[in-house]
C-alpha cells in the first residue's frame, strides 16, 4: 500500500494479492483491487500476454497502449518476474511467503513442473489462499484441452441459445469465457478468505470456467430436466418453453432497443405501453385484449407472439432510441436501448452517479475515463479504481527494494540475468 | 466432494435475512447458503414473486411451488411468508434484524425506506448489521426507481450491442444474461464487507448498480471510446487474431462444432486433418498465412463448413483436441447433462423436492480444497418454514406466531 494514500480504509486494505494471470484471469485481481487489495500483478519480463489484445490506444500497437490491460490491469502494481528461471522461482517463492491470495492461470500441471504448486506453497505460507482459473478446472477429461474463447462458450452451452436460427450459434465479439471464471475467481477468493479469518487456514480454490458459462443460461438447464424441452435459440426472439416465446430486441428510428412484452408481474409496464400506442393513435384492440394481469412471465403462446409484432413494430419505429428510453422512464416501462458504448459514456444515470473515474496515463495530456467501482460501500469504507493500470515492471524498485529489501546491485543482477 | 463435520463450510454461522426476488440477487445468496450460511428467505404468498410463476413446471403452472427456475435459484433456504404491508410486518422485521448479520435485497430503490426498513432503521437495531441492495441502476439519480431485470439490462449495458452477425439485427446474449454477471461481483463484495465488520466492528450498506458491474464486461470496448472515438459493433464469431475462427455443421440436426487457429502451428495440425494427403484447398498458398487468411476469411469459412458436415461433432472436437487444435461441440442445454467434463465437476446436483420431485440444480463452480460448498435442501414451498424460523431462530413465542398469522401479517 506503499504509495495509495487513501482518506478512509478500503474494505480489502489489509491484504495483499499475488497476481500471475494473463487475459484469463485479470478481472480476478481487478475485482478484489477495487475492493482495496493491494493487488501485484507478476509479469513476465517481456510485459503481460494480455498485453497483445487490442484494442490498442490511438492503434499504436505497443504493449503498453493495449486498452484491454488499461481496462483489467487498473488499480494494481506491476513486476516483472520469470518464474520459470532459478533465481525467479526463489524469489516467487518469497513473494508468496508474504501475500495472502495468490491468483494464477496457467494451464494445470505449469506450476507444479516448477515447484510452485499449492502444496509447495502451503508449506512457505500455511494462510496462502490459492486461486486456480482455468477453462475446465484443475483435472478431469477436458482439463488438458486448447479452450480459447469462443471453445469454452461453446462447451459452456451458452452458444446454442444465441443468435439467429437459420444460422450458427453465436458468441458475443468480446470474450466472455474467462471473464465469467474471473469473477468466479473473486468470489472464491473471498469464501476460502472467510474460512481463513475464522482459522488462519488457507486452502486452494479451483474454478472451472465451463461451468461459469453453464451458470449463465437462465432456466434452459432446467427445461431439459423437468420438461424434456431443448430451448433453442431465435434471435431477436427468446424460446421462454416448449410453445412460448417473447421478442427482445426491436428496431427503432435510430438503433435498436430490447422490450418484452410479458404478463404476469410486468403487466403494469405492459400496460403503460399500451396505453402510449393508444395516446399515439396506433393502439391495437387484439392487444389491449389480452388479460396481462393474469397471463403468467414468460408465458405468451408463440401465435399470440406472432400476432403482437406488427403494431408494436410499428410504435417503435416511429421513435427514437431516446424517445422511447425517455418516455419509458417517464411511463415506468420496461424498456431500454440497445446502448453503445457511446450512449453508456453519455448515460444520465452513470453521469449522476459519478461511475467513470479519470485516471491519469503517460504521456497523454488529459485523464482517460475508465468504468469505476462495481460496488460502493455507504459508511466507512472506500471501494472502486484510484490507479491506472501499471506499465511493464513499473513498481520492480518499490516491491523488489523498498518492501522485499533486495539492494539496487541485486536488482541489477536479475535486470541483466533476464530474471526481471 | 462435499461439505462434512471434518469439513466445515467458510459461511458457517452467517445469519442472512433475504429479501431477494427474481434471478440474480437469488442466485447471490444461493452462493451464501451453499457455502454454510443460514438464508431465511422472505416471501409474501399474496404476491407470489416472479419466478415461482416462470416457465418451466414440473406438472401444474397453476402451482406457485413447482417453478424448475424458481427451484434452481433458491435452493438450501428457509422459505418464509410475511405480508409486508400490514402494519406488523415492520416490527417483525426489526426484530429479525437483530438476528441477522445481512440484509439482502433487490428491490426497486426505496422500497425498503417505504416499508421503514432502510439502512439507517436497520442500522438503529443492530449497528452491525451489514445491509447489501441492488438494483438496475443503483441508488440515486434521475432513473434509479426505473424497473427493469436481467433481459433488458443486457441491452443497456452494452451486452446486444455486440452480439450479433454484421449483417442483421443485433440479439440479446441468451437468457438474463447480466443477472448472471453480477452474483460474483456481489458474492465478493458482501464477504469483504463482512471482514471489514469483523476487522473494524462497523456495520456497511453495500449498494451495486447492475448496470454499473455489468460494464466490466465491456470495459475494454469503452476504453476504446473514451481514446480512439471508436464504436465496435458485433463480428458475427469473428476474432481479430485468428482464422479460422467460427462455428462450423456437423453430422446431424443442429450440430455444430467452435474452431480456433490461433498459431500457425495449430492451422497445420487442422490442414493434415482436412488434407490428409498433403494437398487441397488447406494447402493452397492463400491460406498459408494468418494474413492470408484473415482476408480471405469469408472463403476460409465456406470451405471449412465444406468440410465439417461429415463429422460427428464430438469425434471432430476429440479429433482436433489430441493433435492440440482449440476445438469445442456447441453444447445444447441436453448435452451439459451428458457432458463428460461437466460430470466429473459434479456440476449438476440431484435434490428431492415435495411437488417437483427429483431435480437438477448447479452447484458453484468452484472447488474450495478445504471447505467446499454443498447444497443440502430443495428450494422451499411458499411459507414451509414460517413456524420454524420465527419461533426457531429468531425466538417469538408460540402464541406471538400464533397472533401474527391469525392477524394476516404472515400471508
Amino acid at each position: 500500500m506503499a504509495d495509495r494514500q487513501p482518506t478512509s480504509e478500503y474494505l480489502l486494505s489489509p491484504y495483499r494479492v499475488l497476481d500471475l494471470t494473463d487475459d484469463r484471469g485479470l478481472l480476478c485481481g481487478k475485482m478484489l483491487a477495487d475492493l482495496g487489495a493491494d493487488v501485484i500483478q507478476v509479469e513476465p519480463p517481456q510485459g503481460n500476454a494480455a498485453r497483445r489484445l487490442g484494442p490498442f490506444a490511438n492503434d499504436d500497437v505497443r504493449p503498453e497502449n493495449s486498452l484491454f490491460w488499461w481496462a483489467y490491469a487498473a488499480n494494481k502494481r506491476s513486476i516483472t518476474l520469470d518464474i520459470e528461471t532459478v533465481d525467479g522461482c526463489i524469489l516467487l517463492r518469497r513473494l508468496a511467503k508474504q501475500a495472502d491470495f495468490l491468483i494464477e492461470s496457467f494451464p494445470p500441471g505449469y506450476l507444479a513442473d516448477l515447484g510452485l504448486a499449492f502444496s509447495d506453497l502451503k508449506e512457505l505460507n500455511p494462510a496462502l489462499v490459492m486461486v486456480s482459473i482455468t477453462a475446465f478446472g484443475q483435472d478431469g477429461p477436458y482439463a488438458n484441452y486448447q479452450a480459447t474463447d469462443i471453445v469454452g462458450m461453446a462447451l459452456g452451452g451458452f452458444m446454442s441459445l444465441t443468435g439467429d436460427s437459420d444460422r450458427a450459434p453465436l458468441r458475443l465479439s468480446f470474450p466472455h469465457f474467462y471473464l465469467h471464471g474471473s469473477a468466479a475467481g473473486a468470489t472464491g477468493a473471498m469464501l476460502a478468505h472467510a474460512h481463513r479469518a475464522l482459522t488462519g487456514e488457507g486452502q486452494h480454490v479451483d474454478v472451472s470456467c465451463q461451468q461459469a458459462v453453464a451458470k449463465t443460461l437462465a432456466h434452459a438447464p432446467q427445461s431439459w430436466d423437468i420438461e424434456g424441452v431443448i430451448i433453442k435459440r431465435m434471435g431477436v426472439f427468446r424460446q421462454t418453453s416448449a410453445d412460448t416465446k417473447v421478442r427482445v430486441n426491436w428496431r427503432c428510428k435510430d438503433g435498436y432497443i430490447n422490450y418484452m412484452l410479458q404478463g404476469g408481474s410486468v403487466a403494469a409496464s405492459t400496460r403503460a405501453l399500451l396505453a402510449w400506442l393508444d395516446e399515439e393513435g396506433m393502439g391495437d384492440d387484439y392487444l389491449n385484449d389480452i388479460n396481462w394481469e393474469e397471463l403468467g412471465y414468460g408465458l405468451v403462446r408463440t401465435e399470440v407472439m406472432e400476432r403482437i409484432v406488427e403494431p408494436l413494430q410499428n410504435f417503435f419505429e416511429s421513435k427514437t432510441k431516446d424517445e422511447l428510453s425517455q418516455g419509458s422512464v417517464d411511463r415506468r416501462i420496461l424498456l431500454f436501448p440497445v446502448a453503445t458504448p457511446r450512449d453508456l459514456l453519455e448515460h444520465p444515470q452513470l453521469e449522476a452517479r459519478k461511475y467513470f473515474r479519470q485516471l491519469e496515463q503517460p504521456g497523454r495530456d488529459t485523464a482517460v475515463t475508465h468504468p469505476g467501482a462495481f460496488v460502493s460501500a455507504m459508511g466507512a469504507a472506500q471501494v472502486g479504481p484510484s490507479r491506472r493500470a501499471p506499465l511493464i515492471g513499473e513498481h520492480n524498485f518499490q516491491i523488489y527494494c523498498e518492501e522485499l529489501g533486495l539492494s539496487k546491485e541485486e536488482l541489477s543482477v536479475l535486470k541483466q540475468g533476464g530474471v526481471i | 466432494m462435499v461439505a462434512t463435520p471434518n469439513n466445515p463450510k467458510p459461511l458457517n454461522g452467517l445469519k442472512v435475512l433475504d429479501f431477494c426476488w427474481v434471478v440474480a440477487g437469488p442466485m447471490v445468496t444461493k452462493y451464501l447458503g451453499e457455502y454454510g450460511a443460514t438464508v431465511v428467505r422472505v416471501e409474501s404468498s399474496k404476491r407470489p414473486e416472479t419466478l415461482r410463476r416462470a416457465a418451466p413446471f414440473k406438472g401444474s403452472s397453476e402451482s406457485i411451488n413447482t417453478s424448475g427456475y424458481f427451484a434452481n435459484y433458491n435452493t438450501d433456504k428457509y422459505g418464509i411468508t410475511i405480508d409486508m404491508r400490514h402494519p406488523r410486518a415492520k416490527d417483525l422485521i426489526l426484530r429479525a434484524v437483530e438476528w441477522a448479520d445481512l440484509v439482502t435485497e433487490n428491490f426497486t430503490p426505496g422500497t425498503m425506506e417505504r416499508w421503514g426498513l432502510g439502512y439507517e432503521e436497520l442500522r438503529a437495531v443492530n449497528p452491525k448489521i451489514i445491509m447489501f441492495s441492488t438494483s438496475m441502476l443503483g441508488r440515486g439519480g434521475p432513473m434509479e426507481s426505473q424497473p427493469g431485470f436481467g433481459p433488458v439490462l443486457s441491452s443497456l449495458a452494452g451486452l446486444t450491442h455486440i452480439t450479433g452477425w454484421p449483417d442483421r439485427d443485433p440479439v440479446n446474449p441468451y437468457g438474463a444474461y447480466t443477472d448472471f454477471i453480477v452474483p460474483r461481483f456481489a458474492v465478493a463484495a458482501i464477504v469483504s464487507g463482512l471482514d471489514y465488520r469483523q476487522r473494524n466492528g462497523k456495520g456497511l450498506h453495500l449498494d451495486m448498480s447492475q448496470l454499473e458491474a455489468s460494464i466490466h464486461f465491456s470495459a475494454p470496448f469503452i476504453l476504446d471510446c473514451v481514446v480512439n472515438d471508436r464504436v465496435q459493433g458485433r463480428q458475427g464469431n469473428r476474432d481479430p487474431g485468428a482464422a479460422p475462427h467460427g462455428v462450423y455443421p456437423c453430422l446431424g440436426d443442429d450440430r455444430w462444432i467452435a474452431i480456433a487457429c490461433t498459431s500457425d502451428q495449430q492451422w497445420q495440425s487442422l490442414q493434415n486433418h482436412i488434407a490428409p494427403t498433403g494437398d487441397g484447398w488447406p494447402f493452397e498458398k492463400r491460406f498459408a498465412t494468418l494474413m492470408g487468411r484473415k482476408a480471405e476469411e469469408d472463403e476460409l469459412d465456406s470451405l471449412m463448413g465444406q468440410w465439417t458436415p461429415v463429422w460427428d461433432d464430438r469425434k471432430l472436437m476429440e479429433t482436433l483436441q489430441a493433435s492440440g487444435v482449440p476445438a469445442g461441440m456447441v453444447n445444447d442445454t441436453s448435452d451439459l447433462f451428458q457432458d463428460p467434463q461437466l460430470i466429473h465437476r459434479q456440476h449438476f446436483q440431484y435434490l428431492d423436492h415435495p411437488e417437483i420431485g427429483v431435480y437438477a440444480t448447479e452447484r458453484s463452480e468452484l472447488t474450495l480444497s478445504l471447505t467446499p460448498g454443498n447444497i443440502e435442501r430443495p428450494a422451499p414451498l411458499m411459507g414451509q418454514h414460517t413456524e420454524e424460523v420465527l419461533t426457531g431462530f429468531w425466538g417469538l413465542s408460540t402464541e406471538e406466531y400464533q397472533s401474527l398469522k391469525e392477524d394476516g401479517a404472515l400471508d
